[in-house]
């Protein structure tokens, strides 16, 4: 998922006393793990919460597709430019499938995409990040993709119907996107020195903000509790960073790579690494505008659906022509 | 030519034609109209690139019949300058604009559909068999380019004028997809291959209609640019290899 912070609307959690009937409702059906639909009533900040989430999910699936478009024309075989072709299509599917979702809830897929535009909604801070060699593209699959499976795959059990949905749809495509990356990085990785430096190096700039990805600590996440409350979030930013450095560590191991923590060990007590610290003052600062491609997806966005228009003007003009023709 | 020769010369000039044409889509991805086109035009990116790497592995074989033995995929892809290129310059042509890009696709896609099917038939297996796979696909392509040129065509005044542009523009590109084989050729005299010079008919009645329909004008046959079959390409090829190649040309010897 790349829903990062997600504003709820509410400062603190209402206990059943303070609901109202109909929201106590609502909570017991969410309790009872009743999935919420389009037609039922829901309280408005469950409705606007839910609707920034599904779009800054559905709006980093589409710039998502940069990053990795920036290597489509000069992926290194024809299979791997196939599989990559492939996947990044994927990815525009889930921008669409989650589109549809948020437009259940009564918003316009233009109104989204102008929010976009407009930086009043963001797409998760990973697609801030260059992809600067080929190994990138392994990085994004094993590691972006695998933080995306990390959080989406709770969410399959969401407490809104057609975002639920949609998540089963999307996970088992992720999971495919994941295995082809690791794939690209054990190429990388049992090559020639210089692809094991360029894997290396991959490592090395996506981990930390791959870790990013699941949002700040819960120590200072102050929407998780009502998100999680409204099963819309069903495991913390922490339970799921940590459960992510649980499985890939062993992976990166596999490799043959390192993982640029030098704080990183294996805690048998825990049963879990213990990692460094994470600097999130660079996470605030990519989200607030300033990540190396920021300026660059924005743009690219921009002008693709400003250079699209007159295309859009053009077949809704022809289907009004052929409406108006089969009428007349 | 030997007739292996020409075979090996004529499934690279399948090949190639598709792998330019998939690459040329390859940049658009993501920068769509909107994301429904995006993942459309993808898909037809990849149908092109699975079919070049079905031609390129035939080729392969051929040439291990001849030589002993045969370059793989990868090796036809990027290990060949521009000048070994058998590809139509229809394709290596720029992307433009969207009107552009499909008025390409549209031209393109007609004869692919019309030559495919002919192939289908061919005497040689292998490549009946490939041409038939592929035939099912570029129907698809067809049918979709030849929408888009209908609904840009007859939209508004600004996509009309813009795919009129388009199609005018492209149009000198079209006379090298009908370039008749040379007399004596051995492939069509063994019925596997198919004389071009036989799609133009077709062709043009498809076309015709597609562009009546769209309510712009058909360009009149003038002058008509040839070279990509003989190696000899415009400028735009150079780039799209140094792009496409670049990997493998900086580390020869890595494997991906
Ligand atoms: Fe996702
Ligand atoms: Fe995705
Ligand atoms: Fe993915």
């Amino acid at each position: 998922m790349y829903a990062q912070m997600v504003d709820t609307g509410v400062r603190s959690v209402k206990d059943a006393a303070a609901m109202t009937p109909e929201e106590q409702a609502f909570q017991a059906r969410i309790d009872a793990d009743v999935k919420v639909e389009p037609k039922d009533w829901m309280p408005e900040h469950y409705r606007r919460t839910l609707i920034r989430q599904i779009q800054q999910h559905a709006h980093s699936e589409i710039v998502g597709m940069l990053p990795e478009g920036n290597w489509v024309t000069r992926a290194p075989t024809l299979k791997r430019k196939a599989i990559l072709m492939a996947k990044i299509q994927d990815e525009g599917g889930h921008g669409l499938y989650l589109y549809s979702a948020a437009e259940t809830l009564g918003v316009s897929r233009d109104d989204l995409i102008a929010d976009l535009h407009a930086g009043r909604v963001k797409y998760s801070s990973i697609f801030n990040y260059p992809t600067l060699t080929w190994a990138d593209i392994g990085a994004i699959g094993w590691l972006v993709d695998g933080a995306a499976i990390m959080n989406q795959v709770p969410l399959q059990r969401t407490s809104y119907g057609p975002y639920a949905r949609a998540m089963v749809r999307i996970c088992k495509e992720e999971s495919f996107h994941q295995r082809q990356g690791y794939e690209i990085m054990m190429h990388l990785a049992q090559g020639t020195p210089e692809q094991k430096r360029m894997a290396q190096d991959a490592l090395d700039r996506w981990w930390q903000p791959s870790l990013m990805m699941f949002g700040p600590p819960d120590a200072d996440s102050v929407h998780s509790a009502q998100s999680m409350q409204w099963k819309i979030k069903l495991l913390s930013n922490d339970e799921l960073r940590q459960r992510f450095v649980d499985q890939t560590v062993p992976q990166a191991d596999y490799l043959g790579l390192t993982v640029p923590d030098p704080q990183l060990r294996w805690n048998a007590e825990r049963g879990h690494y213990d990692f460094g610290p994470i600097d999130w003052r660079e996470f605030y600062d990519v989200l607030k505008g300033n990540g190396p491609c920021n300026r660059d997806r924005i743009r690219t966005r921009v002008k693709a659906w400003e250079d699209g228009a007159w295309v859009r003007e053009a077949a809704v003009a022809h289907a009004e022509k052929r409406a108006a023709r089969k009428a007349a | 030519m030997p007739p292996d020769a020409s075979l090996l010369d004529y499934l690279l000039r399948l090949a190639d034609t598709d792998l330019v044409l998939a690459q040329r889509l390859g940049e658009w991805v993501g920068k769509g109209p909107v994301v429904e086109e995006d993942i459309a035009s993808t898909n037809v990116g990849l149908d092109l690139l699975g079919q070049a790497r079905m031609w390129y592995g035939y080729a392969g074989e051929v040439e291990a019949r001849i030589a002993g033995t045969g370059r793989d995929e990868d090796a036809f892809a990027f290990r060949r300058d521009a000048h070994e290129f058998r590809n139509l310059l229809l394709v290596e042509q720029p992307n433009g604009d969207y009107a552009d890009t499909l008025a390409r696709q549209f031209l393109f896609d007609q004869w692919h559909l019309l030559l495919l099917r002919a192939l289908s038939a061919s005497a040689d297996e292998r490549v009946a068999g490939i041409a038939a796979k592929a035939a099912k696909e570029a129907a698809y392509h067809a049918e979709r380019s030849a929408d888009w040129v209908i609904r840009l065509g007859d939209g508004t005044d600004v996509s009309h004028a813009r795919m009129q542009d388009a199609i005018d523009g492209l149009w000198m590109y079209t006379g090298e997809m009908f370039t008749a084989a040379p007399a004596g050729d051995p492939l069509a005299a063994a019925g596997i291959a198919v004389d071009p010079a036989m799609l133009k008919a077709p062709w043009d009645a498809r076309v015709s209609a597609v562009l009546a329909e769209a309510t712009l004008a058909r360009p009149a046959d003038g002058w008509m640019q040839k070279g990509g079959i003989a190696g000899v390409h415009t400028e735009h090829l150079g780039r799209l290899l140094a792009e496409m190649q670049f990997l493998q040309r900086a580390y020869p010897d890595a494997k991906w």
